[in-house]
Formats: structure tokens, C-alpha cells, sequence
């Protein structure tokens, strides 16, 4: 096993090894340019780059996957964001009368980051995570997805690790590219339970009738709460994470349990309590009869940066880029192996920088030929043979599985876009 | 004058047909010719009964008893149509109920000129129109509600019974309203998901697929989001047939005036500026900054950072008590580099976003300071911040600590968490100041963090520290409204005649638009 111990002041000599043989551009294209449905669609996106030194670049924009990928090769960006699609091409936006360069569509995104969740992780702080904390990123995105679908009904989620201490959520249907601004704001707020700033210890308020999105999102909570709140984080341990656990139950209760967790230590015991007074303050009174559930959300329910969903304008770490900081490069998750993926297993600029000078065997070689999508094949005909040995290139590292799980997602993606097709077609036939 | 766009239908008799139902979906603008001055007068009692819902839906719970009781006074005082049923019998004297619809539908359109010109000015308007619209129509008895329905071809798809019967468990834990019997008797709307935000966001209606379920008591949402929607897409296209109202040397001043009111007094205006040392602003903070403001500071001095909607409230803030921009980049740097950013990392992430409120960068916007009203009902704080309203956003426990901290006496506290309990949040920190600064009652209505402050620097003295140059805020409008009809009848009288000091800050602001 090669090291793949990761030091940013190496960033600048790995960089154009990077965007030059292993960044899937074709991909990369293939996403942005949406089958080609609207005219300009890729050409009026803004991308800005950060460079060496914290330069930060806005409103760059390309007409081509090759101007795209020349400039990026050049320029080298220590990290990537992708912008809205605008009404003029962002890079002209000086050029256009004021008022009239506007921001039209965009993915609904999400940001979960893990420094939102200080008060309730006992393990790390700030910018650290670990595995124990990792578990809030997982139930996270089992929440959001499942709602994302089923109440949204939207298809294509691409969820991706950002490098460091986060997720991102991209929805790519159509529909959720046109969502206006508050529409945006309307579905972050629904998928919002967490609410208050510093100032709010209590942070979930559940009222009765319990609506079935919470319903679904305890279920899985539930899943997850024994495991990680009471033995990894172990908030029922200490006598600080306790109070703190108190403070979100009714003042006469909160009395009681104190009482009774004198002569119980477990944390599983102790939860029981809490919940066996939930049970009987739900017979009695109106309020503060769903404090269990209240605390079990307040622990564990995603913390969305509402924000960052809301704007069409805002800006969000492109997948594929590279955190400058870690090095890892941010990639599409599959959810299939959501439970176990692991942050820290996920490659690192030098880990597949390295992999490309070691010997390449003949098998390989064949296997990643058979593996390629229709469309792709036949594109790679009319492409010179550098770009077919970049493709091979990065089929040689571990940054190979998540590109071809990138393109299963985009092969969907077109799937649906045929779909759409042919029932238009159908339509105009019965007239 | 005549309106602008004159797309005169061949419909019988404008009268009735206009005017057949209490409520308006504003279609069709008006036709005929109105002289100046019931213009001006008609504009000006909508723009009071706009700004009475917009105060109102900051101090009660819309819709609530309260804020239907002081709204139906204020549509009696304006002589705007309400309950014509209970009307028709007793008018003996007054306007008609024609005139009071005729009025209804004019005001609207004369304002929907004033306000069609900025993003900011349709925001505002359309927020306001919509309220009424709800509160209007929530206030029809069911027959009328079925018969406005009929009368404006809207038209929503339902779901079947079968349908109903398979969702009825989720029906039912959707609405706070709907129990299984009334599932069975009452219509549910299936509408794409994007026409009922309102209950989207609030969670106040069963979502799948896509499509909200909507049950008939609650088809309102469905109708204010076709009202929204035309309204936004109507002042669109009056903005473009603007220039031709612009050019009109009569109207022009009047809509400029109107358009300018609703503002009130934005407190970014400086001429105090350099007035303050920032070595006095921690002993301002405690003295006359309004809580949410201590609160930010005492947080910045401790973690020396503040997140983006903190350094929003708190910089426009400092901006309006009269720091310069080199002060105020003095100010956050000196802070920030005691914490974990340094001088270089400041100046290339944060130091743009101060020019940014100084109007140095980036020309778009010269930002005023924030109102109460926007602190207290847009970007709620959320992980981290320390922005927003005390009296909001605080644990009612927390902030009773704080209020024993700054050494309220225990009936003064109960008096404010009272007030916070029914949802007062401005009175409550009114009841702060007059408690903190030794008066019986004060002599503002509060409605502005900065306003706060200069109240409290007149009352300690006129500020020896601070030589007093600012200006009394020109508030007569939201006191108007706040303090119900006598004083309103007062402003509009006076406001006409403010007009031709106001159109000298007009230019100023259309610029920011
Ligand atoms: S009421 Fe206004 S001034 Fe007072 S704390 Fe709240 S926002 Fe600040
Ligand atoms: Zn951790």
C-alpha cells in the first residue's frame, strides 16, 4: 500500500498532474450540459476558481468541454465552484446593461457541515471529524433523500462528499433546476426541524398532529440513535452531557429523572426513563409531550444551511475538486454503500497522483473498456488518443470507482431525458 | 388623468359587472377619469391601510382576533369595502358601498404605479396586497368565497374518494385542522408543490410525489398564490410602460412620494458621521445600544468573529450610529486578528464585505441599516449566530437571565416576557428601554435598532459624548398607523405636504434599485 500521506505544500506540483490526466473532463462536461436540451445551458454557467494564494475568480465561463478544460490546465485552481446559469455568458457579465445580467436556473443544493453540529458532538470540534461523528453525515443524507424523493418526487440526487467535514446534495431534475427563489426557500424550510441560534437552548418544538415527514425522518433516527448518541457519543454518560440532555425536557420531569439516573448508570437505561416519562406525560398533558422525540432530532436531525439552498446565484464546491486542506478529492457518493463509506478511506490528490507511476498491468486495461456506457464509447472514437489515455489514466487509481458510479448517475440522468422524449412524441401522435 | 393602459372591453355596464363582488381579483384597470386630488387621496388611504397590515402582522399573529379587530376598524375609517352584508343596513351616511369597492379598486392600481419600480418596492407591496387579499378573503362567508371562486374561473383539480381514503391517515397528520371526519366531507386539491409554498414551508399539508394535498378550508393558499403570482407578473409589465407615467409632471412627484413612504425613516442617512470613537463603543453598548445590538457586540468581543448575518445587523448598525468606513474596517479587523483570521486573511475575505455596506464595492446596493421588522422576521438565526432579536429568537429562560444580568427589576421582567408571550416583541423591548432609562412611558413607537439608539442618547443627556446632530427621524407615518385612526387622519393631512422636501431624496434612492 502506497502512502497516500497527503502535504498541501505539494498542491502546486500535483495540480497539473491532476487536471491533466485525471480529471474526468468528459463527465464533467456530459453533467453540465444536460443532454444539450437548452440552447447555451453550459455556456452561460459561471465557475469561479480559487488559485494559489486565496485569489478567488469569478464569473469564469466556457463555450466548450475544450475551452473548459484548457483554461483549467492553465490557470490549475486549487478549488472549484460551480455558479448558476446565467442570461448572458458570465464571463461577458461586464459587458451586458446593468439589471439585465441575471441569474436564471440552477440545482437545488444542499450544504450539511459538520461545524453546525458542535453542540451535540462530544468527539470532535470545528473543522475535525471522526468516525463516531461521521454517523450525523449518514443519517443526514438517508433523511434528505428519502424526502427529496418521495414528497418531492425529484429522480436525480447526486450527493457529494466535500472533502473535508461535509456533504453536498445536488438535485439535478429538471424541475428542481427552475425552481424559483422561493420555491427553493420553501423546501429547505420544510426539510428544516432545527431552529434557534445560539440564544435557543430547546432547538425542536414538535406539535400535535406529528406530520408524516417528521414521522418518516424519527424512523430513521431510530435506527441510528442507540447506536451513536448513547454509545458513541455517549450523551447520557458524563454528568455535563446529561444536564445538557435535561435542559430539553419539562422542568417537573427533568426533577425526576434526576432522581433516578442516581441509581441508573446506563446510558440504555437511562433512555429508557426518558422515554417511560415521555409515555406518561403524553396520557396527561398538552405540552412537552413529545420531549423524547424532541431530543432525539435535536441530536441527530440534518442541520441545513438554508442559505446556501435558497440562493440561485450561490455558489458550491464543484465535485471533482480537491480540498486544498486535506487533499482528498471530493466525490459522488454511492448511496447503495452509504453505511459504510468512510471519509478517510476517500483518495487523496497524491494517493492517485502516485498510482499512475506505478507499472500498469494488461488486465486492467481490458476490463475498464468493457465497463464504458454506450454513448461514451462512441464519443471516445472521434476523440484523439490523448484524451482516450486520460480516460484509462484515471481508470488506474482509486479514483475509478467513483467516476464510473458518476457516470451510472449521468446514464440515469439521460435515461429519463429519452423517457421524456418519446412521450412528447407520443403525445403529438395521438393529434 | 387616465390610466395608462387602456385595454377598454366591450362589457356591459362597467358598474355592476366591475363591482359585483365585495372582493377583487384586480384584473381589469380602471377606465375612467379621476381628478388629481381624489388620485392623491385615494393613494394615500391605501398606502395607511398597507401599512396598518404590515405593522399589525408584526405585532399579532395574522389573522388572529386582534389583528382581524384592528384591521376592520381601519377599513371603516378608511371607507374601504368590509362585510357589506353588516353594512347594508345600517349605512345612513357615508360612502356607498360603490364608492368604497370604486376606491378599492383604483387605490390599488394607482399604487401599483408607485410600486412597480423598484425590486424592493414590489416586494413590499406585493407582501402587503397579499396579506389584505388573505385576510379579505378568509373574512367571505363560504357562499361568497364559492361565488369569487366562480366569478375569476379558478379552477383546481381534486382528488377521488378512493384517493382520499388511501391518504386519509396522512390527511389527517397534515393539517391541524382536519380530522377524519371532515376528510370525508370536505374537497382535497392536488396542486404541483410550487402553488402552495406558504404550506409547504410550515408543513401544514401532506406532500408526495411532487404534489401537496390541499383540503377546501384551506384553499386560500392556492388562490393568494394566483393573486401573487398575476400581481408580481402585472407590475413587471406596468414597470414597462412606465416612462410614459414618468413623463407626466403632475404624477410623477406624487408616485415618487408614495413610493417613498413606506421606507419610513431608513436611518442610513450620515450626518453623524466621525462623531463616535470606537473607543466609545463599549460603553454605548451598554448604555443605549437596543439588546439584539449588545448582544452582537458582547459576542464579538468575546469570540472575536462573528457569522455573515451577525456582521450584517451589527455592521449596518454601527454604520448608522455615524462609524465611517475606515473606522468600521478598523473596528472588524481589530477584533477579528485577536481570533483565529489574520490581518492578510481578513482584508481578502471580510474587509470586501464592509466596503460592500459602505456602497464602496461592488455598486449595487448602499445598504441601510436593518428595522425591527427585519430583524425580526427575515434570516432567523440559525447554528452559530448571534444575530436576530432577543426578544425573538432567545429562550423566554435565557432571556429572562440576561434581563436579572442587567439588573431588570422582577416585575419589569414579567411585564416583558409577558409582552413576549403574546408575541410583542417590539413593545417588549420598548418596556426594556423605558424600564433601563427610568421613564414612565416613551414618546416613540419603536421600530428601528437605530432609532433605539438615538432615543436613548437623547434621554441620557443628549449625549455629552456625542455631539447631538441627528436629526429627530421623520416618523409620522408609522406612528400614525401604530396609534390607530385620530393620528392617521392627521398624517394624511401632512402628508401631502411633505412632498416637496421628499422628492430632494429621491434621487438617492432610485439609484439603489
Ligand atoms: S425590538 Fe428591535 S431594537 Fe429591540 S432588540 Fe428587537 S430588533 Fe433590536
Ligand atoms: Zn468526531
Amino acid at each position: 500500500m502506497p502512502s497516500s500521506d497527503y502535504d498541501s505544500a505539494c498542491l502546486p506540483d500535483l495540480l497539473p498532474l491532476y487536471y491533466r490526466r485525471l480529471f474526468p473532463f468528459s463527465q464533467y462536461y456530459r453533467w453540465l450540459n444536460y443532454g444539450g436540451v437548452q440552447k447555451n445551458y453550459f455556456q452561460n454557467r459561471e465557475f469561479s476558481f480559487t488559485l494559489k494564494d486565496d485569489i478567488y475568480v469569478r464569473y469564469q465561463s466556457f463555450s466548450t468541454q475544450n475551452e473548459l478544460e484548457k483554461e483549467m490546465q492553465k490557470v490549475n485552481p486549487y478549488k472549484i465552484d460551480i455558479g448558476a446559469i446565467y442570461s448572458h455568458r458570465p464571463n461577458q457579465h461586464n459587458t451586458v446593461k446593468s439589471g439585465t445580467f441575471q441569474a436564471l436556473e440552477k440545482e437545488l443544493v444542499f450544504d450539511i457541515d459538520m461545524t453546525d453540529y458542535d453542540d451535540v458532538r462530544s468527539c470532535c470540534s470545528a473543522a475535525d471529524i471522526c468516525s463516531k461523528c461521521w454517523t450525523l453525515m449518514t443519517i443526514a443524507i438517508r433523511i434528505l433523500d428519502r424526502a427529496l424523493r418521495d414528497d418531492f418526487g425529484f429522480q436525480h440526487l447526486l450527493w457529494v462528499y466535500s472533502g473535508r467535514r461535509g456533504v453536498h446534495c445536488w438535485v439535478c431534475d429538471e424541475a428542481a433546476r427552475k425552481l424559483s427563489v422561493a420555491a427553493r426557500s420553501a423546501v429547505a424550510e420544510y426539510l428544516s426541524l432545527i431552529k434557534g441560534g445560539e440564544e435557543m437552548v430547546k432547538k425542536v418544538v414538535l406539535m400535535d398532529p406529528i406530520h408524516p415527514f417528521i414521522r418518516e425522518s424519527l424512523n430513521v433516527v431510530e435506527h441510528y440513535f442507540p447506536r451513536y448518541a448513547l454509545q458513541d457519543q455517549d450523551i447520557l454518560g458524563r454528568k455535563e452531557s446529561v444536564d445538557k440532555v435535561l435542559a430539553l425536557v419539562p422542568e417537573d420531569v427533568r426533577k425526576e429523572l434526576q432522581q433516578d439516573f442516581q441509581n441508573a448508570k446506563k446510558p440504555e437505561t437511562r433512555w429508557k426513563l426518558i422515554k417511560e416519562q415521555a409515555k406518561r406525560k403524553q396520557g396527561t398533558a398538552k405540552k412537552g409531550q413529545y420531549f423524547e422525540k424532541e431530543i432525539m432530532l435535536q441530536y441527530c436531525y440534518p442541520r441545513l444551511d438554508v442559505n446556501v439552498s435558497k440562493g440561485v446565484n450561490h455558489l458550491l464546491k464543484s465535485p471533482f475538486s480537491v480540498h486544498p486542506k486535506t487533499g482528498r478529492i471530493s466525490v459522488p457518493m454511492d448511496l447503495k454503500e452509504l453505511d459504510t463509506f468512510d471519509p478517510f478511506a476517500v483518495p487523496t490528490i497524491s494517493l492517485i497522483c502516485e498510482e499512475l507511476d506505478r507499472p500498469r498491468t494488461g488486465e486492467e486495461e481490458e476490463k475498464s473498456e468493457e465497463e464504458k456506457p454506450e454513448d461514451v464509447k462512441e464519443k471516445e472514437n472521434e476523440k484523439d488518443t490523448a484524451e482516450r489515455r486520460k480516460i484509462r489514466d484515471f481508470k488506474r487509481t482509486s479514483l475509478a470507482k467513483y467516476v464510473k458510479y458518476f457516470d451510472q448517475f449521468l446514464d440515469g440522468m439521460a435515461g429519463s431525458r429519452k423517457g421524456d422524449l418519446l412521450r412528447k412524441s407520443d403525445l403529438q401522435k395521438e393529434f | 388623468m387616465q390610466f395608462p393602459s387602456r385595454r377598454r372591453k366591450n362589457n356591459i355596464n362597467p358598474q355592476t359587472e366591475l363591482y359585483g363582488h365585495a372582493l377583487q381579483f384586480y384584473g381589469q384597470p380602471p377606465l375612467e377619469n379621476i381628478s388629481l386630488s381624489e388620485f392623491e387621496t385615494f393613494a394615500v388611504d391605501r398606502l395607511k391601510l398597507l401599512k396598518t397590515i404590515e405593522n399589525l402582522g408584526v405585532s399579532y399573529v395574522k389573522l388572529s382576533e386582534q389583528y382581524a379587530k384592528k384591521l376592520e376598524t381601519e377599513f371603516k375609517n378608511l371607507n374601504f369595502p368590509y362585510r357589506p352584508d353588516a353594512d347594508d343596513r345600517k349605512i345612513q351616511s357615508g360612502p356607498s358601498e360603490y364608492e368604497k369597492r370604486r376606491k378599492d379598486h383604483i387605490s390599488h392600481f394607482i399604487l401599483r404605479l408607485a410600486y412597480c419600480q423598484t425590486e424592493d418596492l414590489r416586494r413590499w407591496f406585493i407582501q402587503q396586497e397579499v396579506d389584505l387579499f388573505r385576510y379579505r378573503f378568509n373574512d367571505l362567508p363560504p357562499k361568497h368565497k364559492l361565488e369569487f371562486l366562480h366569478r375569476n374561473n379558478l379552477q383546481y383539480d381534486t382528488i377521488s374518494v378512493e384517493e382520499k381514503k388511501t391518504l386519509l391517515d396522512k390527511l389527517v397528520n397534515s393539517s391541524y385542522a382536519v380530522s377524519g371526519i371532515t376528510v370525508e366531507d370536505q374537497d382535497f386539491y392536488k396542486v404541483p408543490f410550487q402553488d402552495a409554498l406558504d404550506l409547504v414551508r410550515t408543513r401544514k399539508v401532506y406532500l408526495k410525489a411532487g404534489y401537496v394535498y390541499i383540503p377546501h378550508q384551506d384553499i386560500v393558499t392556492i388562490v393568494l398564490n394566483d393573486f401573487r403570482t398575476r400581481l408580481s407578473k402585472a407590475l413587471a409589465l406596468t414597470a414597462r410602460s412606465l416612462p410614459a407615467v414618468h413623463s407626466d409632471e403632475r404624477l410623477q412627484p406624487l408616485l415618487n412620494h408614495l413610493s417613498h413612504a413606506y421606507v419610513g425613516q431608513d436611518y442610513s442617512i450620515q450626518k453623524n458621521v466621525g462623531k463616535i470613537s470606537l473607543e466609545q463603543i463599549d460603553s454605548l453598548s451598554g448604555k443605549s445600544f437596543p439588546l439584539c445590538m449588545r448582544q452582537l457586540h458582547q459576542n464579538l468581543r468575546e469570540s472575536h468573529h462573528l457569522r455573515h448575518g451577525g456582521r450584517m445587523q451589527y455592521g449596518l448598525f454601527l454604520k448608522g450610529i455615524g462609524l465611517s468606513l475606515e473606522q468600521a474596517l478598523q473596528f472588524w479587523r481589530s477584533e477579528f486578528i485577536r481570533g483565529k483570521v489574520d490581518a492578510d486573511k481578513f482584508d481578502k475575505a471580510y474587509a470586501y464585505g464592509i466596503r460592500h455596506m459602505f456602497g464602496k464595492e461592488g455598486k449595487r446596493a448602499d445598504y441601510t441599516p436593518y428595522s425591527c421588522m427585519k430583524v425580526i422576521l427575515s434570516n432567523p438565526p440559525s447554528q452559530g449566530d448571534h444575530h436576530g432579536c432577543p426578544f425573538r429568537h432567545s429562550d423566554p429562560e435565557l432571556l429572562k437571565q440576561k434581563l436579572q444580568f442587567y439588573k431588570v427589576s422582577p416585575s419589569g421582567i414579567s411585564q416583558i416576557l409577558e409582552l413576549v408571550k403574546g408575541m410583542h416583541y417590539q413593545l417588549a423591548c420598548q418596556k426594556y428601554f423605558e424600564l433601563t432609562h427610568n421613564i414612565e412611558e416613551a414618546s416613540f413607537s419603536l421600530n428601528h435598532p437605530n432609532q433605539y439608539f438615538i432615543e436613548s442618547q437623547r434621554v441620557l443627556g443628549g449625549g455629552k459624548d456625542i455631539k447631538r446632530e441627528m436629526d429627530t427621524p421623520q416618523r409620522s407615518q408609522d406612528n400614525a398607523v401604530a396609534k390607530g385612526s385620530g393620528a392617521a387622519r392627521e398624517a394624511a393631512a401632512n402628508a401631502p405636504q411633505g412632498l416637496a422636501e421628499m422628492t430632494e431624496d429621491l434621487d438617492s434612492f432610485f439609484q439603489d434599485a
